[in-house]
Parts: C-alpha cells; structure tokens; sequence
C-alpha cells in the first residue's frame, strides 16, 4: 500500500507527530531498527529547521518503489525566508554544532540521498530518501 | 503544566527523560534541576534516557546544557542507558555531547559518580576507575 | 467493436470450459516431463480451478492483471507457484501451466468467430497478452521467493561467522575474521553494541587479527562503533593491527589517537582486567 502523506509543520507537537508517521511508515516498509532510527531522527532535524527557521511549513512522507528496492523520501517545505549561503550553512553546522547547519548536514549524513533548494525571499524545500 | 520528576537517589539527582521534549519542558527541566542542585546541595545528576527511541541534536543541546550548568554548580553530570540505534544515529549526526559522560545504566553511573568525586579521575565512562 | 470482441472471450470460455480443459490437460501433460512429479487428478483440479477464477476474472473485460478483479487468479497462481517451486519444479515447467492454455483458447477462438479476422486478431491477442502477463507473475514468484531464500542464508551466515565471546565478567570480545565489507561490517557492530547491552560489559575488545585488509570505510566504521560504544558507557580497545593494516590507517589519514590499540588480543585483555579491577596472577611456587 503506497504511502503518501503530508502533514503541518507549525508546532512542537507536530514534530512529535511527524516523528511518529515517519517510524509507522518506515516500519511499514520495513526498515530494521536503526534504519529507522535514523530516518526518524533527520525528520525531527529537518522539521525542527522548518519551524525554527522556516516559520512553519509541510512534511510530506511518500513510499518509494525502485526496481525491487523500496524507500522512503521526505519533503520539508517552507515559505520563509529562505538560506543565503547553503554552502557555508551545511559547513559551519557541522563544526559548531549549532542551529541550522547541524541539522541540514546531520540530515545528509543521516540519508542516502539528500536535496535542498533554497533562495533567500523564496522559501526552502529539502528532499532526503532512504533506500532500504 | 506537566513537568519531568527529579528524583532523588542517595546523593544524588536522578531525571528519567521518557517523552518527547518540546522547548518548554526542556526549559523548565532546565529551571528545576539547577534549583534542586542548589536546594539539595547535589553531587552529581544522572539523566536516563533509557527509554528514549530518538534523540535529535535539540535534546543533544539540552543534555549538554544541563551538564554545563551542573558543572558551573560543582556538579558532576552522567547520560545513562543509551540505546544502540540512537548511539549509532548520534555518531552518524556528529553530535559529540560534550562534557558528557555516560554510563550503561543507573547504577553504573552511581558508581562513576561516586568515584569520580572520591578520587577525582577524568575518565569518560564505566570503564575507569 | 473492440469491447464487443473481449466479452466473446469471457463467454467462449464459458461455453466451453469442459472441452478446454480436457485439451490444457493434455497439452500440459505432453510439455512437462513430470508425469511422476504430479498425478493426473491432482493437475485436473489444478486446471479446474484457475480455469474457474480465469473465467470470473475475464468478465471484468480489462487486461491489468495487477487489478483486483485478478486478485484470485494471483492469489491461486501464488500457491500454485509455491508448491511447485517445493516440488522441484523449475520456474519454466510452471509457467508453461499458463501458457498452454493457449492453443486451446486459440483453438475454441477460431471456431467461434472464423471468419472474422480482424475480431480473430483482437481476441488472439488479448487473449495472449493475459496468460503472458500471468505467465511472467508466476516466474517472478519464484524469483522473489529464491532471493528471500538466499537473503535469510546470508543473514545465518553473518551471525555465524562473528560471534561476540564473553571473556570475563564485563569484557567482550569480537574476533573479526576474513574480508570486511561495509554491509557486514555495519551488522556485525549493530551486534556489538547490542551485546554490550545484554552483558553488560564495559569493555568491548575487537581483534582484526584475521582481517586482511582495512579499507577507509571499514575503518570509519570501526570508529564510529567506537564511538557509539563511548557513548553507551562503554570502552572498545582495538587488538591485532599487523603491520600492514597499520600502515594503511596511516595513509588513510584515520586518526586512531582517541582509541587505545593493542597487538594482541592477549595484550588487550590484560588492560581490559586492569580496568575492570581484576588481574591474573600465577599460582605461588610451592
């Protein structure tokens, strides 16, 4: 049964559920336990960045089917204010360990495939898939 | 409004974290602990996180901070019972957890605690004393 | 014209299921050589069946085998698939359970309509469309259930192959033997950890004595497990870096500085009993 919903990033609350629709969903399709610790984790990080940084938006978490392998890819949409400089944004979360940055490489590092748009004034949508 | 239990366990202050944060509960974990560290004149506080599935780089910050002003009240902070899914996740996030040190489970990081005020070593885990 | 020409297939069928099934049987019968894998009555109520499914399935006039008008004839050809696989059978002489319900089809088809080509033709081949698609749907059965049997014999033999020994109270030890590649190496630290855990341990020794070569990935991996290790309260020491591993880690640029190394499993176990407060000593001479 395909998997595709979309659900309001606003509040604290719902990170909890995205949380929750992602780990029913990565169980669904299959993913041993760490697998889906790790989806599950980044889809906190990225929602987090939606609120904090994005001032609320959309997860949409769809089912993939891929010659024989299955997957699950997320969609973090906000129309705030966007990322200057994604470059140096990736970078210095990981070395200071703080705010946006963290979560946008920990997301990377914790997915197999990993995209982001974003322009200042325009918005940001990042896109990570898990491969089972 | 809800708030997580602190406990005390012998000398020191014992915090099982079992829900989801969000900012205001952390906060106010924040707000009580360092009061009762005052108010109790404790040692060291031990955090069980034994029954968290996920932890995100929010509550990575928020251990971390609780460890830092325990630190400045001359306590000694210790994150018990980390499950092996969040442990790989957490390396794989690079989230260090700085000035943390950690134990398998609650009585081991008594354990730690008391030696580490007793003899004063800086070892990170169980495995020194 | 062309929907008119699909519903003559559901009702030809109909009319004459009996002759059909009697010619499928036959021509199955001279395909297969398993005369002695199946009795002939067996391969009857096989036919019956399908034939009876197939019949229901055709009125819906459609020809996605992935719908769920199709659902039985799937579900019965999924059985069929499996215990022919159990049988010895290979996943051709299955398949060929379908495709030669062709000639009769065909043959019922020419005397019904005859003259008409063009409507001949259209029912030929819609007719054949749906058993090569059923045909395929059993050939891939059989794959799956063959990768599902070869995915479970991997896993045995991962866990087979890396077991984690207890060596004394708090102190464990995985002895990493052959080639590493990264899938398993990632198991069979998933393992390691999972183990600390149950044990209780805290110290975990892992000896590469046995591993021939060290790539930067396998290392990293080491690391992380390290790591993840530290941050469930736990030490790892890393026993039997020969020579050349040694030199490759260092080429790699792996820092190995946060981690304590040791030459032989026996080195290590030594400090993993100083740490853990114990040591051995020999008997004093009489």
């Amino acid at each position: 049964m395909p998997i595709d919903e979309t659900l309001p990033v606003h509040s604290s609350n719902d990170i909890v559920v995205v949380r929750q629709v992602v780990r029913t969903s990565a169980v669904e399709i299959g993913f041993n336990l760490v697998e889906q610790t790790k989806i599950v984790t980044a889809a906190s990080e990225l929602a987090r960045n939606t609120i904090d940084h994005g001032g609320g938006g959309t997860a949409r978490v769809q089912s993939l089917w891929n010659s024989g392998r299955a997957g699950l890819r997320l969609t973090f949409e906000d129309k705030g204010p966007g990322i200057p400089d994604l470059e140096l944004a990736l970078k210095d979360g990981y070395t200071t360990g703080l705010g946006l940055g963290l979560g946008l490489s920990g997301a990377r590092r914790l997915s197999n495939e990993f995209e982001i748009q974003s322009r200042p004034g325009e918005g940001t949508r990042v896109t990570i898939t898990r491969w089972k | 409004m809800e708030r997580i239990p602190i406990l005390t366990m012998n000398e020191f202050l014992l915090v099982s974290i079992q829900v989801d944060m969000h900012d205001r509960l952390a906060m106010t974990l924040q707000e009580d602990l360092t009061n009762r560290i005052v108010r109790d004149r404790a040692r060291g506080v031990l955090i069980d996180i034994s029954s968290l599935e996920i932890v995100d780089s929010f509550m990575g910050r928020m251990i971390s901070n609780i460890a830092a002003m325990s630190r400045v009240l001359d306590a000694e902070t210790v994150v018990v019972g980390m499950r092996p899914a969040v442990a790989i996740t957490l390396v794989e996030l690079g989230l260090a957890l700085p000035g943390v040190r950690t134990s398998l489970n609650v009585d081991r990081g008594m354990a730690l605690l008391r030696s580490s005020l007793a003899g004063g070593g800086n070892g990170h885990g169980d495995a020194d004393r | 014209m062309a929907i008119r020409g699909r519903s003559r297939l559901s009702e030809m069928v109909n009319k004459h299921e009996a002759g059909i099934l009697t010619d499928w049987i036959k021509e199955q019968l001279a395909a297969v050589k398993a005369a002695d894998r199946i009795s002939e009555s067996d391969l009857r109520s096989e036919c019956q069946r399908f034939l009876a499914v197939f019949k229901d399935a055709l009125r819906s006039d459609g020809d996605d085998i992935a719908t769920a008008p199709w659902s039985e004839a799937r579900e019965m050809l999924a059985d069929l698939s499996r215990s022919r696989a159990r049988a010895g059978y290979t996943p051709s002489e299955t398949a060929t359970f379908v495709l030669s319900l062709k000639r009769p089809l065909f043959d019922r088809l020419r005397g019904e309509i005859g003259r008409d080509a063009d409507t001949l033709a259209d029912e030929v081949w819609h007719a054949t469309v749906l058993l090569d698609r059923l045909a395929l749907f059993t050939t891939e059965l059989f794959q799956k259930s063959r990768e599902g049997i070869i995915l479970r014999q991997q896993q045995d033999m991962l866990e087979l192959s890396t077991p984690v020994v207890q060596l004394w109270e708090g102190i464990l030890a995985l002895p990493l033997i052959g080639t590493l590649d990264s899938a398993r190496t990632q198991v069979v630290m998933e393992n390691l950890l999972q183990r600390i855990v149950e044990t209780g341990a805290s110290i975990a020794i892992i000896d590469i004595t046995g591993v021939a070569t060290v790539d930067t990935l396998v290392a990293q991996h080491l690391l992380k497990t390290v790591a993840a290790a530290r941050l469930m309260g736990a030490d790892c020491i890393i026993s039997g870096i020969r020579p050349q591993i040694a030199q490759t880690i260092v080429h790699l640029g792996v820092e190995l500085n946060t981690v304590v190394t040791k030459a032989t499993l026996a080195d290590a176990f030594i400090i993993a009993l100083h740490k853990t407060g114990s040591s051995i000593g020999r008997p004093a001479k009489a």
